[in-house]
């Protein structure tokens, strides 16, 4: 079975949520939308206080190529326009807005019927998910027009859909293959055609022979597409380790992206996303959430309005926990620790886990005796001892010349050290520095 | 600040490997040399310990336990494995001393110090004390054999001796080298736990075995085979519980290789050609001093790139 | 006795050749320099900190020796008095400098600033500025890892480990500016000592609006105003819903003090005030200097000078 090459580490999966059916949220009382949901410039707000809108509204423009639209998952009123905590820690500015009744926009197709054609030219697709507001599901969100758009000279040659999910807890994706295989087939259909393919590999890790059996089985209809099972191993899920170990090409170090390879790849939410925006034309304003906890009374897989406050998907998991010390937006290696549970649910929102204090807890940082574990495990290949100490001691030249630029933050140092030294805490300031540092110097050339 | 889990893999647990990989060598050591080799081990590993502790407290003021981590009783272990067994204990006493406070502490501690400290206690006791430190009790089963540490044609008694008696370890030498079995035993442990890769005690003994191998067809009456090479003196111990210590060993697997072959080279050199009969020792210690440098030069392959150097 | 000679006379031969390597190597490659760069050199304090902005102390020396003027250039760290000294050298003469002090603009101890979340990445307050809010509500205040402890070649700066701020030692401290080149999030502030150490600072640089910031801290600024127009001489300019005094327009009235509703505007090393009915308004922060120091040090996050600076606990963290 495939899987990447260098490096990588086994987490304990907790998968506690797997095979639980999708269960429609409730709708909040306010719904509240960060401007930047997205990688790319903020949104621009589109409506004023007091506008009326409905389910399916766009509520914020795309703020330049590499952004998305922002639709109201809601009907009600704009409250105001204000700014709330995020995922990011930092206050941003968002859109409130309160909800009376659900009332949808005509233009959405609300029917379940699936439907397998689409005579759709490929500019029209990438043209219709810009439209739609689609990004990267999986987490990074990037905007998805942008990645089906090849820069000139460069070639598509396969569509990857990424269904690992090789972050422990968390199972969006796979309980949506479960019960949306053949959408996420169609989507798939039409990824290809709008990047001109005729080969579209679905990975997923062998840790869910349900959805491997299942997306094998529909995929005979659909012609090209394959589905890859891989074996378990994190961080499979990495854009570069994924195309790694499906057709084993490795993407060289940035500024150089996956098309470079011929690959596209797109997470198996945004496959769906996809299919709903062409088919259904319903823009993004609802996904998967998975809400987890080993703590937690009924881990569920939530399909859940953006703009919902995490307390209440906790609320309908069985409340929080006594014992809970950190909620995390997202999986529990790559997820950011959120200051309060009011942060609403983002485009790349995937799951809530909530850890009980002792195994969030980190243990007690201790020289490194250089056992060169963290060397073993890293995914690029790099050496995150070396890295972090260049950090901690502000070599930025060395840090560059390392390679810093190239790790992918995938956290498989930190989980392995057994020192319990912070090894991507160093790395991630390193980076971020030396990346302004390279900008800096791009911009005087 | 993610990952927010951790693996569970600590220091102390790797450290707990280590010492679980040393008992075997450790037990046959107390039946083949009795009490001498158990107060040898106590004294050792209690004033290492005691060092540790003290230094850290009361030299460092550092709060922090680093007796916890059980890396001073590693490095006790190993100094006791490289003494005789009726070695007087003051001198036991000296060498913990220089392992801990001058070759480990001095630096800042675990995982600071260039030097193996165990080994270079060792050697520092081999040049304080040359008598005392290579006149080995005759215990047991025991041939006439000295260890390769004296002076006394080691060479030539090497080639005598049979090799199933140097496999068990039923010859004189210091504590931990005699069993290769035992030692050997003990590397499959540190595989099995994944505590050190195959890489550098690989390296190291088929380096040793192809060039006593070599040397012994060139010169069989001077050479002994490969094998008593391979399995007399302190070569076992010091390619799987020596050369491996993280510390002092390189991080990448290219970089191990090297570092396993060099030490394998040296120690040959040092053995055939050189005026101490063993150079397992020196070898490691001399590579130790070449880590950083090795560090540098391999890196590891990097994602999508060639092997840089 | 043959070989101990033997041994003298070798060792002496040696010594007399390589002494002559030396002396002649020495002239050989002699490098010409203005021999006032070295005497300068000599007058500057040699702590190497580069707060003057030239590596080092020999670099700032070639650079007044070049310069032909001493406008713009100070030493920090030696301040006016080795100024005029150098100037003294050079035949020029140094503009009067202000003596300046580093001061800590954030009062958000435990007690005013609630800690809402736990930190538990590396302890260095660039990393855990990347989190946002870091431990408590405030997104500009101080995240107290002490980068700035490290940062300090003088130990000017410690942290108080009741505050969980930083304190500044005035004494100790130099100017040289690299606690606030090391403070991630700015608010570490050169400000002008003040006639014997007295100074009125707003101790907060938090810029979120005054419902969001009164939230996060009781002390923070409000941005309300009224210490603007309160005040005589112009000092106090409001932006981004933060106050911020002019050093060199206050002259010290104190009535802007008074006139914050969050005591967010702090004075420094002023003798205790009389009791009079305007107290009563600021019951807070109105006992001056030497109470303040005295019976609320661990509110406070500048050290008087020097009344505790003997007293600072030894809370260096690492």
């Amino acid at each position: 079975m495939k899987t990447f090459r260098i490096g990588g580490v086994h987490p304990s999966e907790n998968k506690l949520s797997a095979g639980k059916k999708i269960e429609p949220m409730a709708l909040p009382k306010q719904a509240v939308f960060p401007l930047s949901q997205h990688i790319g410039a903020p949104a621009v707000p589109c409506v004023a206080k007091g506008d009326m809108v409905k389910v399916g509204t766009k509520i914020a423009d795309a703020g330049g190529f590499v952004s998305a639209a922002i639709f109201s998952s809601v009907s009600g009123k704009v409250a105001k326009i204000d700014s709330v905590i995020d995922a990011s820690g930092y206050r941003k500015p968002a859109i409130f807005i309160d909800v009376v009744g659900d009332e949808w926009e005509e233009s959405i197709d609300r029917s379940e019927e699936l439907v397998t054609k689409c005579d759709l030219k490929p500019e029209e697709i990438v043209a219709k998910i810009k439209d739609a507001g689609v990004v990267g599901m999986g987490g990074a969100c990037f905007p998805t027009h942008v990645k089906l758009t090849p820069p000139p000279g460069s070639k598509a040659e396969c569509v990857i859909i990424n269904a690992v999910e090789c972050e422990p807890y968390l199972t969006a994706d796979h309980s949506l293959m479960l019960e949306k295989p053949e959408q996420i087939l169609m989507g798939v259909s039409l990824l290809m055609k709008a990047v001109n393919v005729t080969v579209g590999y679905i990975a997923i890790e062998n840790n869910k022979p349900d959805a491997i059996a299942l997306m094998t089985e529909k995929a005979k209809n659909f012609p090209g597409i394959q589905v890859v099972p891989l074996k378990v191993k994190y961080p499979q899920g990495g854009e570069k380790q994924l195309i790694d170990a499906v057709i084993g090409r490795q993407v060289p170090a940035p500024p150089a992206i996956p098309i470079a390879v011929g690959a596209v790849v797109q997470n198996v939410g945004t496959a769906y996303a996809v299919y709903e925006a062409v088919i259904k034309n319903k823009p993004l304003f609802e996904r998967i959430v998975t809400v987890t906890g080993k703590s937690l009374a009924n881990p569920s897989n939530f399909l859940t309005r953006m703009g919902t406050p995490m307390s209440q998907l906790i609320e309908a998991a069985g409340g929080m926990p006594e014992d809970t010390g950190k909620i995390i937006g997202g999986g529990p290696m790559m997820g950011k620790a959120l200051l309060n549970a009011e942060v609403p649910i983002c485009k790349g929102s995937s799951g809530v886990l909530l850890m009980s204090e002792k195994e969030s807890l980190r243990g007690e940082e201790q020289n490194c005796m250089r056992c060169a574990k963290c060397v073993a495990a890293c995914p690029m290949g790099l050496e995150p001892y070396l890295l972090a100490k260049l950090g901690e001691y502000a070599d930025w030249e060395r840090a560059e010349k390392e390679d810093i630029m190239t790790c992918i933050e995938c956290g498989c140092c930190t989980f392995t050290c057994p020192s319990n030294r912070p090894l991507l805490d160093w790395v991630r300031l390193c980076k971020n520095t030396v990346g302004g540092i390279i900008r800096e110097r791009n911009m005087k050339k | 600040m993610s990952p927010h889990v951790h693996s569970g893999d600590s220091v102390s647990k790797n450290m707990r490997w280590v010492i679980i990989a040393m008992l075997p060598a450790m037990l046959w050591s107390f039946y083949a040399f009795g009490m001498g080799a158990v107060i040898v081990t106590a004294v050792s590993v209690a004033s290492c310990v005691f060092f540790e502790w003290a230094i850290n407290k009361y030299i460092l003021k550092n709060d922090k336990c680093t007796v916890c981590d059980l890396s001073a009783v590693v490095t006790g272990i190993l100094l006791a494995f490289n003494l005789p067994s009726n070695l007087p204990l003051y001198i036991i006493i000296i060498g913990a001393l220089f392992a801990i406070g001058v070759v480990k502490m001095t630096f800042g501690g675990l995982g600071c110090n260039l030097f193996n400290p165990a080994l270079a206690a060792r050697v520092f006791l081999l040049i304080s004390f040359p008598v005392k430190m290579t006149v080995f009790p005759e215990v047991g089963q025991m041939t006439a054999y000295a260890d390769a540490v004296t002076a006394a044609t080691p060479m030539a008694n090497l080639a005598d001796t049979s090799l199933l008696d140097l496999f068990l370890g039923n010859v004189g030498g210091s504590l931990g080298e005699v069993s290769a079995l035992c030692l050997l035993l003990g590397l499959v442990i540190l595989l099995a736990s994944r505590t050190i890769t195959w890489h550098i005690p690989v390296s190291i003994l088929v380096t040793v075995f192809a060039l006593t191998g070599l040397l012994h067809i060139a010169y069989p009456v001077e050479v002994a085979t490969p094998w008593h090479h391979l399995f007399g003196g302190g070569l076992m111990l010091g390619a799987i519980f020596m050369a491996t210590d993280y510390v002092t060993s390189p991080m990448t697997p290219k970089g191990q290789l090297i570092y396993g072959f060099c030490i394998g080279f040296l120690t040959v050199a040092i053995r055939v050609f050189g005026a101490y009969p063993e150079g397992m020792s020196f070898a490691i210690l001399i590579m130790n001093a070449f880590v950083p440098l090795i560090n540098n030069a391999c890196k590891p392959k990097r994602f999508a790139k060639e092997v840089k150097k | 006795m043959n070989t101990i000679l033997v041994a003298v006379i070798a060792l002496g031969v040696t010594a007399l050749v390589l002494a002559g390597v030396l002396f002649v190597v020495s002239k050989q490659f002699a490098v010409e320099e203005d021999p006032r760069v070295g005497q300068v050199a000599e007058v500057l304090p040699q702590a190497n900190c580069g707060g003057c902005g030239y590596p080092g102390c020999a670099g700032f020396a070639d650079a007044c020796v070049k310069a032909g003027s001493l406008d713009g250039l100070l030493c920090p760290v030696g301040g006016q008095a080795v100024m005029t000294k150098v100037a003294d050298i050079l035949g020029l003469s140094a503009d009067a400098a202000e003596p300046k002090v580093a001061v800590v603009r954030c009062n958000g101890t435990c007690e005013h600033r609630p800690r809402t979340a736990v930190y538990d990445g590396a302890v260095s307050c660039k990393i855990a500025h990347a989190t946002g809010c870091g431990e408590t509500g405030c997104a500009f205040g101080c995240l107290g890892c002490g980068d700035c402890v490290a940062a300090c070649k003088f130990d000017a700066i410690r942290m108080n480990p009741t505050t969980g701020l930083p304190e500044v030692d005035a004494e100790k401290c130099t100017a040289c500016g690299a606690c606030v080149k090391a403070c991630p999030r700015m608010i570490i502030e050169l400000r002008n000592k003040g006639k014997n150490g007295r100074r009125m600072v707003v101790l907060c640089v938090n810029k979120d609006k005054g419902a969001i910031t009164r939230k996060a801290c009781e002390v923070g600024c409000i941005g309300c105003g009224k210490c603007q127009k309160v005040c005589p001489f112009d000092a106090i300019t409001i932006a981004n819903n933060l106050a911020y005094i002019d050093y060199e327009k206050c002259k010290l009235c104190r009535k802007c003090e008074d006139e914050c509703p969050q005591h967010s505007i702090v004075a420094v090393n002023f003798p205790p005030r009389k009791p009079k009915p305007a107290a009563t308004e600021a019951p807070k922060t109105a006992p001056a200097a030497e109470a303040k120091s005295a019976a609320k040090a661990p509110e406070t996050t500048e050290t008087p000078s020097t009344q505790t600076a003997p007293s600072t606990p030894n809370t260096q963290k690492s």
